[in-house]
């Protein structure tokens, strides 16, 4: 961020250097003179509007002074968002992942992410966050030194969270153990690491609208929920453009894995011929309908849905018999 | 104006991300070896099928079979894999499997998996005749340790 400010300085440097020159000069220079007053207001709007596109938003600090999380309700907002997934250490077990020290990576076309420590240790992880901290970070992609988060942290999808689950989750993140681990910085090249740039990549991909624009009742908006906003479902499941924007014409149906071989299938009702049943065993234990079991990242997932109580299983299961059949790209 | 600058994006990100799609069989120097280990993956399937349909329900809970299901499982993971995991026989050189190089870049580490294995399997065959909930309890065990290695160590399709 304070590259942005430097270069305006730069401009503004210019701007006067140049005036102070063409002044000495005759007449006949009137017309360089103010084409380059144009093309400098020129560079100056653009030096503006890129900084306007590239400042992170954030919540008003008061924003969440009047919400009490409840710790409680946390917890199923932590286990429907997946947040051990990543946040968990490398070698966690079922037993471990609850210390949130971070570590594992991501090998993205655009570098190596690694997941920080957000453990509630004060110091290597977010235990001094506050709720609007947590807040800023889940639905505007910024940390609390106003700098931009890079989307490896699914915000495309916390967006569409309710605040008060982000309050809940808060209360339930204080209640998890403290790791000392100190996190380790993304592992990027020029230009992905300027995190400047992920202002415009916001402007251009984070959407807070819905994919789905109109549910029919209660079950199916919940499915939708824990689908849209929390679940990120859509982050492995939907094929990305070049720049890494979701596409959402092909919501959910399937794409190359983001990290590593192999492919994530497609879940529109065009390939998935799993019965509800199927889809509920496979949620709660992990046994597919021929009787093989859950791997890879989906196997993480499972974890998190196992813990999920049955009616928001059925909500997601619901919510999958409406998306829009896709088929397979050809 | 966001919809018309991204539309080509999004047109050239699908014929990216368009993979060619071949359902391959096992082919190459490796394809027995291939071929065999997945021959016992069936081997669980079939067994685990079948506890599996007694733990939802949808099969009446039976004792002896599942006793004689679980103790298949057990007999299955103790079986000596010898020969069937050579060094090349991974998923980016080969055809028709999903056996990430990790499993060797990576060992020891899938012996110890493979050991969970047998222990879940072996006191999964001492408790799934002792009744439904000891079959449900167990058979959640084996399915951890099952995923354990197909978490690390198996391609996404």
């Amino acid at each position: 961020m304070p590259v942005l400010p430097a270069t305006r300085r730069i401009a503004n440097q210019n701007s006067l250097g140049d005036g102070a020159k063409t002044t000495t000069r005759t007449a006949g220079a009137s017309v360089t003179r103010r084409r380059l007053f144009l093309a400098l207001s020129g560079v100056l709007a653009i030096v503006g509007a890129g900084y306007f596109l590239t400042a992170p938003n954030r919540f008003p600090d008061a924003a969440f002074d009047q919400i009490t999380g409840d710790a409680e309700a946390g917890e199923r907002v932590f286990r429907a968002a997946g947040c051990a997934s990543c946040h968990a250490a490398p070698d966690a077990t079922r037993e471990t992942r609850l210390i949130l020290a971070g570590g594992r990576y991501f090998k993205s076309p655009f570098g190596t992410f690694y997941a920080p420590n957000i453990s509630s240790d004060p110091v290597a992880g977010i235990g001094n966050w506050s709720t609007t901290d947590l807040a800023n970070a889940l639905i505007h992609g910024t940390s609390p030194a106003n700098r931009h988060l890079y989307p490896a942290l699914p915000y495309t999808t916390y967006i569409r969270a309710d605040p008060r689950d982000i309050a809940d989750l808060r209360s339930y993140l204080a209640t998890l153990p403290a790791d000392p681990t100190p996190s380790r910085a993304h592992d990027l090249a020029f230009p992905v690491n300027i995190r400047a740039g992920l202002g415009l990549w916001k402007a251009l991909f984070l959407r807070p609208d819905w994919v789905i624009t109109e549910v029919a009742d209660e079950r199916l908006a919940r499915g939708r929920y824990l689908v849209e906003a929390l679940g990120h479902c859509g982050e492995c499941h939907t094929p990305r453009n070049i720049l890494g924007g979701l596409v959402r014409t092909r919501w959910l149906a399937g794409a190359p894995n983001p990290n590593g071989p192999g492919t994530i299938p497609n879940i529109t009702p065009a390939k998935l011929d799993w019965s509800d049943d199927d889809l509920l065993g496979y949620f709660t234990t992990g046994f597919k309908p021929d009787f093989d079991t859950v791997g890879g990242e989906m196997a993480e997932v499972v974890e998190n849905l196992s813990a999920l109580p049955e009616e928001d299983l059925r909500a997601i299961i619901a919510y999958l018999r409406i998306v829009a059949p896709v088929q397979p790209a050809p | 104006m966001i919809h018309k600058f991204t539309a080509p994006l999004l047109a050239g990100a699908i014929a990216l991300t368009a993979p060619a799609f071949v359902s391959a069989e096992p082919d190459g120097p490796f394809a027995r070896q291939i071929i065999a280990r997945q021959s016992l993956m069936r081997l669980y399937a079939f067994n685990i099928g079948t506890l599996v349909g007694m733990a939802k329900g949808q099969v009446e809970y039976d004792a002896d079979t599942a006793s004689a299901a679980a103790a298949n499982l057990a007999s299955l993971a103790a079986l000596n894999q010898q020969g069937m995991w050579p060094p090349g026989s991974d998923s980016f050189d080969n055809e028709g499997t999903r056996a990430l190089p990790e499993i060797w870049d990576k060992y020891p580490d899938i012996t110890k998996k493979g050991a969970a294995l047998v222990a879940a399997t072996a006191s999964f065959a001492k408790t799934a005749g002792t009744g439904l909930d000891g079959l449900r309890a167990g058979l959640g065990g084996v399915g951890d340790a099952c995923s354990a290695c197909h978490k690390a160590y198996r391609k996404p399709k």
